[in-house]
């Protein structure tokens, strides 16, 4: 494992397959009646939010505290931030008191890497979303999910996810999501196919690792998962798409279209979900839909990056794993 | 007035000759030149240049003495082998009236390291709306013939249009900084395949393509001169290639950056890569290379832009656009066009001393190493290779994107009308 997690790219197979089978180790935990460990214990973890996203935000501040760490949550609204400190001068504040990792979301492409790299601090950064690059810990817990429902979550132990096809809708141009999943499903062995209006998709797709498609009817009857992007109104007004209609007719989401997936798929969306947009209700409430599941499996994979980053040396989940077998 | 002989000496690049200076000329070009009375610099097969022209810097005074001052732009120019700087319109407050052109040609001539033109905006306040006083410029002390709102472009195709059509009557050149507003909203880095991994905002080539198409077709309808600034894009060549096999008055500069970087290096998201128009491809690169030896792009120019640590010290978003250029341009030339059997030093002469002196008419400038010609001269030491250290700048800025590397090529001497401003590599 790196010092850092900065980009799904920057995994291995086989450190993706580590963190896959840590964070089942983890939702153990959370089966437990203390859903507690002693890993990070005098271990003080920053989050450092300087763009707002409670649902982030909480997920990794529960799987700090279940592994005892101390938390900071820093949040760049009404702090020195908004008074124009600079990125670098909040860092090294936040060093200064003694941090052992940051956590951290920016507007910005690259702001994690450049914290990382620079230099300014020594902590070990996460990357949790910066601009339209990277959400690394989403895509690992979308993976999780996936191997969980079509692989098995004991079969999966180990497994990666060779053959599975992948399809993946939406604003793909403004989505870091869809970036780190393309990343780190293509390191999983898993084939992705992105679908999306063609002024959605950024010019240069076509060096990535996956296919790309303007038809979702076509693709959907080949896809084991379908993951539905978000994609916001906004996005009319800058003429990516004509209105909200057109864009739900040709690539949302509803019952009919879910009918033509395969027995087997399941339906993903990294939320927040626009209901009407990309996906119906009937979709969004459907048993096939993992979108509440896969924000309970950010917290195991959140918890096994900051284990296998902070306290991996420790044999501290090990027993765990010892009682269930 | 003094005699200097610079004995030895391989003018533009040929067999090794002794130049005599008396006073602010050229007394004498020839071999077994007598050093009688003369100061001698031993040469020692170094290469000779005129001076060079830089056709853009920017050198921030009035206004953000910061990151330069006319002082300290100067100095960094003598340093490279610079004795003419034109300097960009985009001060604060902007160089669009007669009054802060002279500021600024009066400060060049004050501190006299280098001859300083400044250049005028095209429009009032860099705006794009109402043409600024042209004409006042141009009859003012500095002499401005050259305009240009570099850093926005003139996008309003009729106040493009009135500009080429109005500085006509002085023989004024429009240098068009190329960026279709609309087309770079957000825009960060060229948009490409390194773009579309990084997550940042796109600079599509077309945006400088279309632009550049559409004003020399301009320049061509009303019959006036156009100069393209920082071109950097294969397509934006083949446009000028176009235009020029028509006719069309269409000369162009390309920056010693975008001869030898490209958009892999945004993958560091450091910002001192961060620059407008921005790095390219590979193939823009070569494309770049190619069109400067066989004369489609006219000239280098540096656009040396310095800005302050904390303006590059940061995430790349919030950075600010520019490198700085003067001191290191010979250097980036050499190891792209000279090294590589491109250009010869004449050629180099041609690209950076006597086309950009001719397009801004900079008279005294880019003329040949002779007799009865004023002395401005450039001794290079072609054989030297070192790192690039920028503590050792002239420049008050350091945002260079070169610390570290490896380039060949040192000025060791400039001289401005006779005056020695740099010798054995220190500013006088």
């Amino acid at each position: 494992m790196q010092r850092h997690l900065i980009s799904a790219a920057d995994l291995s197979r086989d450190d993706a397959v580590l963190i896959l089978d840590t964070a089942e180790e983890m939702a153990r935990v959370a089966d437990r009646p203390i859903k507690k460990l002693p890993t990070l214990r005098g271990r003080t973890v920053v989050n450092l939010f300087f763009e707002d996203s409670t649902r982030t935000r909480i997920s990794f501040e529960a799987a700090e505290k279940r592994l005892s760490a101390d938390v900071i949550n820093f949040s760049a609204k009404g702090s020195s931030v908004s008074k124009g400190e600079s990125l670098k001068d909040t860092a090294q504040t936040l060093e200064a008191m003694g941090v052992d990792a940051v956590v951290i979301r920016h507007g910005a492409s690259g702001a994690p890497y450049r914290l990382a790299t620079s230099g300014w601090i020594d902590a070990a950064v996460i990357n949790a979303g910066d601009g339209t690059h990277q959400h690394p810990t989403q895509a690992l817990l979308d993976a999780f999910t996936m191997r969980r429902r079509l692989v098995g979550r004991d079969t999966g132990l180990g497994q990666d996810l060779a053959g599975r096809r992948v399809t993946i809708v939406g604003d793909v141009l403004h989505s870091r999501v869809a970036r780190s999943n393309v990343d780190l499903l293509h390191t999983l062995g898993a084939e992705v196919t992105l679908v999306a209006p063609p002024t959605l998709l950024p010019v240069g797709v076509e060096s990535w690792p996956c296919a790309v498609s303007y038809d979702l009817d076509s693709t959907l009857p080949k896809s084991d998962a379908v993951m539905m992007l978000r994609v916001q109104r906004e996005r009319m007004n800058a003429a990516f798409f004509p209105t909200e209609r057109e864009y739900s007719r040709r690539y949302g989401l509803d019952g009919d279209r879910m009918a033509k997936l395969p027995e087997h798929a399941i339906v993903m969306h990294p939320g927040p979900m626009v209901r009407g947009m990309e996906i119906t209700a009937e979709v969004a409430d459907s048993d096939r839909c993992t979108a509440v599941e896969q924000v309970a499996n950010g917290v195991s994979i959140r918890m096994a990056v900051l284990y296998l980053l902070l306290g991996g040396n420790e044999p501290a989940a090990a027993p765990i794993r010892t009682e269930e077998k | 007035m003094s005699k200097i002989l610079i004995r030895g000496a391989k003018v533009l690049g040929g067999e090794p000759q002794d130049v005599l200076i008396d006073g602010e000329t050229i007394a004498e070009v020839g071999t077994g030149l007598s050093a009688e009375g003369a100061e001698v610099i031993e040469a020692d097969g170094k290469v000779l240049l005129p001076g060079l022209v830089d056709l853009h810097t920017h050198l921030r005074e009035p206004g953000r003495e910061d990151s330069e001052t006319v002082l300290t732009g100067t100095r960094a120019a003598a340093s490279g082998g610079y004795t003419a700087v034109f300097a960009m319109a985009n001060t604060f407050p902007v160089a669009d009236t007669a009054g802060v052109v002279e500021q600024v040609w009066r400060l060049g001539k004050e501190h006299g390291y280098c001859d300083v033109q400044p250049i005028g905006a095209v429009t009032v306040g860099l705006e794009g709306r109402k043409l600024a006083e042209l004409g006042a410029m141009h009859e003012s002390a500095a002499g401005v013939t050259v305009f240009s709102d570099d850093g926005k472009c003139v996008d309003d195709a009729v106040i493009m249009r009135r500009a080429l059509e109005y500085v006509k009557a002085f023989d004024g050149v429009v240098a068009q900084h190329a960026q279709e507003p609309r087309l770079t909203e957000g825009a960060q880095m060229n948009e490409g395949v390194v773009s579309a991994e990084l997550g940042l905002g796109g600079w599509p080539a077309v945006a400088e393509e279309s632009i550049i198409a559409r004003d020399v077709l301009l320049a061509e309808h009303v019959g006036s001169r156009v100069h393209i600034c920082h071109l950097s894009t294969a397509g934006s060549v083949e446009i000028v290639r176009w235009a020029k096999s028509r006719g069309i008055r269409v000369t162009a500069e390309v920056t010693p950056h975008h001869l030898l970087l490209t958009d892999e290096l945004v993958r560091t998201y450091d910002p001192v890569y961060k620059v407008n128009p921005p790095l390219r491809t590979q193939r823009d690169v070569m494309a770049l290379r190619e069109a400067l030896a066989d004369g489609t792009i006219d000239i280098v120019a540096t656009d040396h832009a310095p800005h302050p640590h904390e303006d590059k010290d940061c995430e790349w978003a919030a950075a600010a656009m520019g490198m700085v250029g003067l001191e290191t341009a010979l250097s980036v030339v050499q190891e792209t066009m000279v090294d590589t059997g491109l250009l010869d030093w004449a050629g180099v002469a041609d690209r950076m001393s006597a086309k950009p002196a001719r397009i801004g008419g900079a008279t005294g400038h880019g003329r040949p190493v002779s007799a009865g010609e004023p002395a401005n001269l450039t001794l290079v030491d072609t054989a030297y290779r070192g790192q690039v250290d920028p503590a050792g700048f002239a420049s008050r800025s350091r945002n260079t994107p070169y610390q570290g590397r490896e380039l060949p090529g040192r000025v060791t001497h400039t001289w401005l009308r006779g005056k020695a401003t740099l010798v054995d590599g220190k500013l006088t």
